[in-house]
């Protein structure tokens, strides 16, 4: 009897240790979502964690946003572009995977060690002339320049994850469907796409993450107000020398966590599985 | 597209260049071209509004002669990268330790520790970070209970940047899962034929846990150096956006984008770029090299 005694002592202390750490770790963001429902004089004042008293106040001054444009405005904002990189780089990635994983054609060596090298390259190489590019098309303030990357499958990391991802699936299916008289393309919309859709959903998620966070880029391209982004707007609520209504810009900060939070739930399995097999992020 | 007519690609040659043509659209228009185009305009004056004029290698002479502040970014993102990355992934291999011992409730456990990665890029996270580390924020405060009176972390150019790198370890989590993966992977057999060779947990770590896992741990180290050179959100919003305190936040990518959408100095921000890029190629070219000695290839683990 003495063994299984001490072994539960210390299987829960370890349980004890791991959720105390992780309390500490979560600890910022417990802080952000109960200080947004604090009166403001209690936000930086008050020592205990939950409030004391409780207002909705911060939502709903914040939700009024900046100069007369609603934040709920910014949310459909970061919603289109997300939505639409989402597309973008779920339809184009695709397609260059399976070009990648499945056809033969001429210089294909060399088209996928580019791609290859286009990972690992920092963004600023390209940044000065796809301003200007940008800037000639008179696309500055329009989303053109956050979205049309993504048509364009720039984001090659989610070309390799689905050319591995092709690879695991069975070619005796595609020479079944040739006999049957299938074409290369509807080989790929019928028998590819329907099994790709695991790595399909872990892109989906995974550029909907990045490109509702992608600060620089909105804040590079974006400079009239009815255009803004979430991030956009919320560093606009921030003054970082002076005076910030820190109870909106808490609630409204809240808020902007929320879709990506939901997402993660709801598609945990795919974030985490995609994590694992790829190492992203 | 073009019409191939060697039998050894036949048709599939064509189907092949429509299905990449959207990437080859982008490869061309807007990578493999701008990359051209920045190398030249580097080496120009260029402010946006007159077209560029020809100086030659004036930019990258300055940058290394003359541009203190090239130099104090440059060491700070140095600074920055060698501790972060490090201390990141040496808390994720303890906590995916820790939580790879057959625990119940793992599932609960490894979605908190993810969380601050999931949210950490985000400018609110990035603001309430800042909020912390004030003079009365809430670590000061943790401090105090020990007696010790903390300086405001924000304010003080010698201590902005562990703020910083404090955010950057909490999301150690991603890296965490990779690990915790990576853990599975490994044979138990290996750990029960080392106990019965009387081995102890820490020649154990050494002997079998780290070779196991150092694919990787290559794979982690090389993502999270090239991510971290190109840190900007939290330098942006924990700084004042414009370097300060005295520099202390003046990240490279900053001074870039400083440089170039700030000054439009788009010519030097174009040089920063491409020296950015050299620097980046050349210490992922020396983890790749070194890799050899290092890396451990089993007969399972396919390689990356």
């Amino acid at each position: 009897m003495h063994m299984p005694i001490k072994r539960q002592l210390v299987q829960a202390g370890r349980h004890a240790a791991i959720i105390l750490f992780g309390l500490l770790m979560l600890y910022p963001v417990l802080w952000l979502i109960l200080s947004s429902f604090k009166p403001n004089h209690l936000i930086f004042t008050s020592g205990s964690l939950f409030p004391t008293s409780f207002t909705l106040e911060h939502y709903i001054n914040g939700w009024k946003g900046l100069q007369g444009i609603s934040f709920g405005r910014f949310f459909g904002n970061s919603v289109l572009i997300s939505v639409m990189s989402v597309l973008g780089n779920v339809i184009s990635c695709s397609l260059a995977a399976f070009a990648f994983s499945r056809l033969k054609f001429r210089f294909k060596g060399l088209w996928f060690s580019m791609m290859l090298i286009t990972i690992m390259l920092p963004y600023h190489v390209t940044l000065v002339p796809q301003y200007i590019l940008y800037n000639e098309l008179q696309w500055i303030n329009t989303y053109f320049p956050l979205i049309l990357p993504k048509w364009l499958a720039q984001d090659s990391f989610f070309i390799l994850l689905m050319v591995q991802f092709i690879r695991g699936i069975p070619r005796e299916l595609d020479e079944s469907a040739t006999i049957d008289g299938c074409g290369q393309s509807q080989i790929f919309f019928r028998i590819v796409v329907p099994l790709l859709v695991p790595a399909l959903i872990t892109t989906a998620i995974f550029t909907f993450l990045w490109s509702w966070d992608d600060f620089f880029s909105q804040m590079i391209y974006l400079s009239k107000i009815d255009l803004f982004t979430v991030q956009l707007g919320i560093r606009s609520l921030f003054d970082p020398s002076g005076q910030s209504d820190w109870g909106a810009l808490l609630a409204m900060s809240t808020l902007s966590l929320l879709p990506v939070t939901i997402i993660f739930l709801l598609f945990q399995r795919y974030f985490l599985e995609g994590i694992a097999t790829t190492g992203m992020k | 597209m073009k019409k191939q007519t060697k039998p050894l690609y036949g048709q599939q040659n064509t189907t092949a260049y429509l299905f990449l043509l959207p990437w080859l659209i982008g490869l061309f228009c807007l990578t493999l071209g701008p990359m051209i185009a920045s190398l030249y305009l580097s080496m120009t004056k260029f402010n946006l509004l007159s077209s560029p004029t020809w100086t030659g290698l004036s930019n990258y002479v300055h940058i290394f002669t003359e541009d203190d502040t090239f130099r104090r970014s440059l060491g700070l993102t140095f600074y920055y990268v060698f501790l972060s990355v490090p201390l990141r992934l040496a808390f994720a291999l303890l906590v995916a330790m820790a939580l790879n011992k057959g625990i119940r409730a793992l599932g609960i456990y490894r979605t908190v520790y993810y969380i601050p990665s999931l949210l950490g890029g985000s400018v609110a996270i990035a603001i309430v970070w800042r909020q912390l580390f004030e003079g009365n924020g809430l670590v000061n405060q943790f401090l105090s209970w020990f007696g010790i009176s903390g300086p405001s972390w924000i304010a003080h150019p010698d201590y902005v940047v562990y703020t910083i790198i404090t955010l950057s370890v909490w999301q150690f989590g991603s890296a965490m899962v990779i690990f915790l993966a990576g853990l599975k992977q490994i044979p138990a057999d290996l750990y029960e034929a080392s106990d019965v060779d009387g081995a102890g947990k820490i020649r154990q770590f050494f002997g079998i846990t780290l070779p196991m896992l150092s694919p990787v741990i290559f794979f982690n180290l090389i993502m999270s150096m090239i991510n971290s050179f190109q840190a900007f959100t939290p330098a942006y919003v924990i700084g004042d956006g414009r370097g300060g305190p005295l520099d202390a936040t003046m990240f490279y990518t900053l001074y870039l984008y400083l440089k170039g959408f700030s000054f439009f100095d788009m010519g030097y921000a174009s040089a920063l770029a491409w020296i950015m890029l050299v620097i980046i190629g050349v210490f992922t070219a020396i983890v790749f090299v070194t890799s050899r000695f290092w890396v451990f290839y089993g007969d399972n683990q396919e390689g990356r």
